[in-house]
């Protein structure tokens, strides 16, 4: 049974303490969605780390059962499970200047179809919490796919049409986290504006037992998870 | 027209698991040499005017299309503000996705027993306090010279530098910047051939 449920529309943010021992369930609304995200641990200074995270599962992208990991080494959250097997975190959120192909809106022209990015709602969000521009850090963009060209640049780009409607991801809460996302296009989309909303659940993890796969993944997973077991015991 | 010749205004080395903050203004030239090869050079850059408005590197990647960093890449801002661009490199690539060592990343990735070494998170607090840098200043950082192939598959790897003694980096600040360097510390994997060792720091513009 779910604690709660809340949806959040495509071209929004929203922000949200959640405690630890959480299963936090993103389902996308619609195709190509993008959930730019941060997570931010107890004492919100601690943070998600995506080098940290990358290199000790040696990984360029986020998929399950890797852990989420903090500035201090604390696993953040797992995903332990996902319809994709590839969320972006190497192409941070998008900025207004990626929206400038869309022309101007403002809310006086638009009320609330107006068109904010990634960064304008995160940053929105963080003031909330006593936090600020100095808090962005690296996001997870769940839902997308960044290619990666096996070349001597390592060159990239966005995939579409590899997520849809109704894809999920599940991340459990290790500690109590600081979740803040926003759902406006990814800054490399080049399809016309309709970013697609994600609905949250969130309901009660079960105790993690000792064949849960993040604590299996990896002796670095395990260790971080050791980290945030210590944290919030 | 004039030209003015600009002086060597900075000449120094950094030894292994030291570091650095150096304010370079719009238009100067530092250089980051890898005296002996293999050395991963652990840096950050900021706006000097405003240390909020610091480098980002999945701004950079992104904006740039490529992984990698070499001659040519603009390195930007979380404001997607040109903070200098790299205007020359011996070298061939640089990393910028993985990050810097920490005392915590390295009980992650090596154990318990490296929990009290030296790290580079703790070289970067410890210089950046002049300038005001603390924990929430600290962005996602560039290694100069070291070498962390990524691939289609989505597979992340350190692998032996493709440095040598002498190579160099060099970057022209857009504005006036600091930057802020921690010569890597770390002992446990290949990015600095095991044996951390000094850079040289070059610099001209007009003092």
């Amino acid at each position: 049974m779910s604690d709660f449920t809340h949806e959040v529309p495509g071209g929004a943010a929203w922000s949200f303490p959640i405690r630890a021992g959480r299963l936090v369930t993103l389902t996308a609304l619609g195709d190509d969605a993008c959930v730019s995200t941060l997570l931010f641990g107890p004492d919100r200074l601690d943070r998600l780390n995506v080098p940290d995270t990358l290199k000790a599962q040696m990984s360029a992208c986020i998929k399950a059962p890797m852990v989420l990991m903090s500035d201090r080494g604390v696993a953040l959250a797992s995903v332990v499970s996902s319809s994709l097997d590839w969320h972006d975190c190497l192409t941070g959120f998008g900025s207004d200047a990626h929206l400038a192909r869309f022309g101007p809106s403002s809310y006086a022209v638009d009320r609330n179809d107006w068109k904010r990015s990634a960064r304008t709602g995160l940053v929105s969000e963080l003031t909330k919490h006593g936090l600020g521009e100095a808090d962005l850090h690296g996001s997870v963009n769940f839902f997308s796919k960044v290619g990666i060209t096996d070349d001597p640049h390592g060159t990239l780009g966005l995939l579409t049409g590899v997520s849809h409607e109704g894809d999920t991801v599940t991340l459990r809460t290790e500690v109590d986290v600081l979740l803040v996302l926003a759902t406006a296009p990814h800054p490399l989309s080049t399809t016309p504006y309709a970013p697609a909303g994600v609905r949250i659940d969130v309901a009660i993890a079960e105790p993690v037992t000792s064949d849960d796969p993040s604590w299996q993944f990896r002796d670095e997973s395990a260790r971080a998870l050791e980290q945030a077991r210590r944290l919030a015991a | 027209m004039t030209t003015t010749l600009q002086a060597t205004v900075l000449d120094t080395v950094v030894q292994a698991g030291d570091g650095a903050l150096i304010r370079v203004p719009a238009g100067g030239r530092l250089r980051i040499v890898d005296t002996h090869g293999n050395q991963a050079v652990d840096t950050l850059l900021y706006d000097a005017d405003d240390i909020d408005n610091r480098y980002s590197a999945f701004d950079t990647i992104r904006e740039q299309g490529a992984v990698y960093l070499t001659t040519g890449s603009r390195l930007l801002s979380t404001r997607l503000d040109e903070l200098a661009v790299i205007s020359d490199d011996t070298c061939g690539r640089h990393d910028t996705i993985g990050g810097a060592c920490a005392q915590e990343s390295n009980v992650i990735r090596y154990g318990e027993h490296v929990r009290h070494q030296h790290a580079c998170r703790q070289t970067f607090l410890a210089y950046g306090a002049a300038a005001g840098i603390g924990q929430r200043q600290l962005g996602h950082n560039i290694n100069f010279f070291m070498n962390v192939p990524v691939d289609s598959l989505g597979n992340l790897n350190f692998e032996d530098g493709v440095s040598a003694p002498g190579k160099y980096v060099e970057i022209v600040a857009s504005r006036d910047i600091l930057v802020l360097i921690s010569n890597c510390p770390q002992l446990n994997n290949p990015c600095n051939g095991w044996d951390p060792t000094a850079v040289q720091l070059l610099g001209w513009w007009e003092s």
